[in-house]
């Protein structure tokens, strides 16, 4: 009957200073902390995954197979064999140069024009706060929108060109040699809101007193700009060159509105999102778009890339 | 180098006035320290100098030339900034070879130049390196550095230790005395700190609501503050400003109520005309229109006092030791400084205060101005 010994109690006593010790309590709260915040994403996570992320890796396989031009007949694997068919093509490589034309008429246009733009409304005049909005305000314009003033403004009856006396034949939107600039005209002053947003806030960033110090050192306006604006805006000039590559790629809906497929222009404006759209809606062949939308990501990635290895080297990150 | 001066300056932002109608000249060769509270325009005035900002009226002289519309790099002043306002994408070296280079100095005597003055200032090792890798102390004299490399005609230095640890600011502050009397250079040094101001100027110009207070050496704005303001202002603790109740005539001196007591005022009347005056004043006045200032280091407790108080706090500093008290209104407070070894009296206590005779100020209650010859 007298079982209780005190050795079982040392026992149990012993066994709990022993089992959870601080660094297995620590190791079991990480885990549950980790849980938690997997937990938390997770609805983010599975919106992606079917919005992005499922579509993304489904289209590698759909570049793939040759997609008949009717629905309900079956797709057939054709390999590599499509890819290399696609980028040998001369459309693809028309379309490849004129969006690259197109990105180098734009990315540097828009970035200096938001430049100029923000240095002008830096300074503290009358009525600024009202040249800020209008500045910013492309921004919230629609492409649509953009792509009816601006196509009004090259109309070849109304527009602002016959006003100036000036009337180009082809008319400024069928011409092969303007068309694509006046698409970047379009795209730069779409671009030009967001530009001067990035180099307003880059510039309010830059201490007064630097530059001040700089005048009192005896530097003119020009040098401030160029040995000390310039260079302590670097962070916000990589940023806006990285994003207004990708926007000038991804541009396609002012193509779409103001020249389309049957505009004696469409080869020389055919960007490749544009390209890529056509294939899909026109030629029906959605294994080409997979393949077309793929060497688009492969290219963005690749500038953007390419821009961090050598752009980022000139950025001074301040203190 | 050369003297400057600002005649009759005003600036004014948004309708307040920043500066009002300056008059002030600091010497050629001089350390001028513009003490003042934030806000009372003593980095405007030199802003003004250094041309960052235009006075709305009145002039700004560098020397004998006026410099109202000269442009800030062709005025010759170099200025140290409260944060430095290094370049912070430019090495050391090219910090301060900087002004050099806008000047079109050329390579080799700018080699020298930056040489000689970083080695002077202990920042050899570290030309190569970038503000972001130097320490405050270090940033602070690559700033300095950058300011004397091209010897100006006056340096402008905003509150540059304000940013270093209590150590740091002691040592620089020497450094930047030594420094001053060896290029012998024309020197606006703002601060608000009254005791930078006290060791550092040849004299000091006290600034309040953008109007000069007044401009002397430190032991003579100590010794004989032009107003009330500064008598609070300058000295840590401040001066006792006490209400004054009644003025009467000795015998021997003048001496005056206060709450709870009086203090000796110095001067008979026959000798301070101006303190008689104030005395008749004060006697037809329904509130106190006069104040009693007394310094903290001239109040002592005894049983000989003369003022009843009681004891608030007492803040023990080590050399020294402070007693608040609050006198018999309830209302005003006044701080005794005694040595550390003398009895201290705890919080609650009564005490007797006396203040030594001849150090009693007497203010105008309503202008603040000094009255008479008052000590």
């Amino acid at each position: 009957m007298t079982t209780v010994s005190p050795p079982t109690g040392t026992a149990v006593t012993r066994g709990r200073a022993q089992a959870p010790g601080p660094p297995r309590r620590a190791r079991r709260r990480r885990v549950r902390e980790a849980a938690l915040g997997y937990l938390l994403v997770l609805p983010a996570l599975g919106v992606f995954g079917i919005f992005v992320f499922y579509p993304f890796a489904a289209n590698f396989r759909l570049a793939l197979y040759r997609t008949p031009p009717y629905p309900g007949l079956p797709s057939h694997y054709v390999g590599l064999q499509q890819v290399g068919q696609v980028l040998s093509s001369s459309s693809f490589l028309q379309s490849l140069g004129s969006t690259a034309l197109f990105v180098v008429m734009v990315v540097p246009t828009g970035l200096i024009l938001g430049l100029l733009l923000a240095v002008a409304a830096y300074r503290r005049l009358r009525a600024m706060a009202v040249y800020r909005i209008i500045f910013s305000s492309t921004v919230v314009t629609s492409v649509a929108v953009s792509a009816l003033i601006f196509g009004t403004l090259m109309d070849p009856v109304v527009g602002l060109l016959p006003w100036l006396g000036l009337n180009p034949s082809p008319p400024i939107l069928e011409n092969t040699t303007w068309a694509l600039p006046a698409i970047a005209v379009m795209a730069v002053w779409q671009f030009l809101g967001l530009s001067f947003i990035l180099m307003s806030a880059g510039l309010s960033a830059i201490p007064d007193d630097v530059l001040e110090a700089a005048r009192v050192d005896g530097a003119t306006d020009r040098t401030v700009f160029w040995r000390i604006t310039v260079p302590l805006l670097s962070p916000t000039i990589f940023f806006g060159v990285v994003v207004a590559t990708i926007y000038a790629f991804q541009t396609f809906g002012q193509v779409d509105i103001l020249i389309g497929p049957t505009n004696a222009a469409f080869e020389h404006v055919n960007l490749l999102v544009y390209n890529i759209l056509n294939t899909i809606e026109v030629n029906k062949t959605s294994g080409q778009a997979a393949v077309l939308s793929i060497v688009l990501f492969v290219l963005t990635l690749g500038v953007t890339l390419l821009q961090l290895r050598f752009l980022e080297r000139r950025v001074h990150y301040g203190n | 180098m050369a003297q400057v001066v600002f005649r009759e300056a005003t600036k004014t932002f948004d309708g307040v006035t920043a500066l009002d109608h300056l008059d002030l000249e600091a010497r050629d060769g001089e350390l001028l320290v513009l003490l003042g509270p934030s806000g009372c325009g003593k980095t405007t005035a030199l802003r003004l100098v250094a041309g960052l900002e235009e006075p709305d009226s009145g002039e700004v002289l560098i020397g004998e030339q006026v410099v109202n519309d000269v442009e800030p790099k062709d005025r010759d002043v170099a200025m140290v900034f409260q944060s430095y306002a290094l370049y912070p994408h430019l090495s050391v070296r090219r910090n301060v070879e900087f002004p050099l280079r806008q000047r079109g100095v050329d390579p080799a005597e700018r080699r020298r130049r930056v040489a000689e003055v970083t080695e002077s200032l202990g920042l050899g090792d570290y030309l190569d390196r970038k503000p972001r890798q130097l320490s405050g102390g270090q940033r602070q004299r690559v700033a300095l550095a950058r300011a004397i490399v091209r010897s100006p005609r006056a340096f402008l230095m905003d509150e540059p230790l304000s940013n270093l640890d209590a150590a740091l600011r002691l040592q620089t502050r020497a450094d930047i005395v030594a420094l001053q009397q060896r290029l012998g250079t024309t020197t606006l040094y703002v601060t608000h700190d009254q005791v930078e101001a006290m060791t550092m100027g040849h004299r000091i110009a006290v600034m309040d609501r953008g109007a000069l207070q007044q401009v002397d050496g430190p032991q003579a704005i100590y010794d004989h503050p032009a107003n009330a303001f500064v008598a609070r202002f300058v000295g840590n603790p401040g001066m006792n400003l006490l209400p004054l109740l009644a003025v009467h005539e000795g015998p021997p001196a003048a001496y005056g109520d206060v709450p709870g007591g009086t203090v000796p005022l110095g001067a008979p009347f026959v000798t301070d005309p101006a303190l008689a005056r104030a005395a008749a004043v004060v006697q037809g006045a329904s509130s106190p229109s006069l104040l009693a200032g007394i310094r903290p280091e001239h109040l002592r407790l005894g049983e000989d006092g003369t003022i009843d108080a009681t004891v608030l706090i007492v803040e023990v500093l080590g050399a020294e030791v402070h007693v608040l008290c609050t006198l018999l209104d309830g209302t005003s407070k006044i701080v005794v400084r005694q040595e550390a070894a003398a009895r201290r009296p705890g919080a609650g206590e009564g005490v007797r205060l006396v203040a030594s005779p001849g150090t009693v100020h007497v203010f105008t209650g309503v202008s603040g101005a000094r009255v008479g010859g008052s000590s």
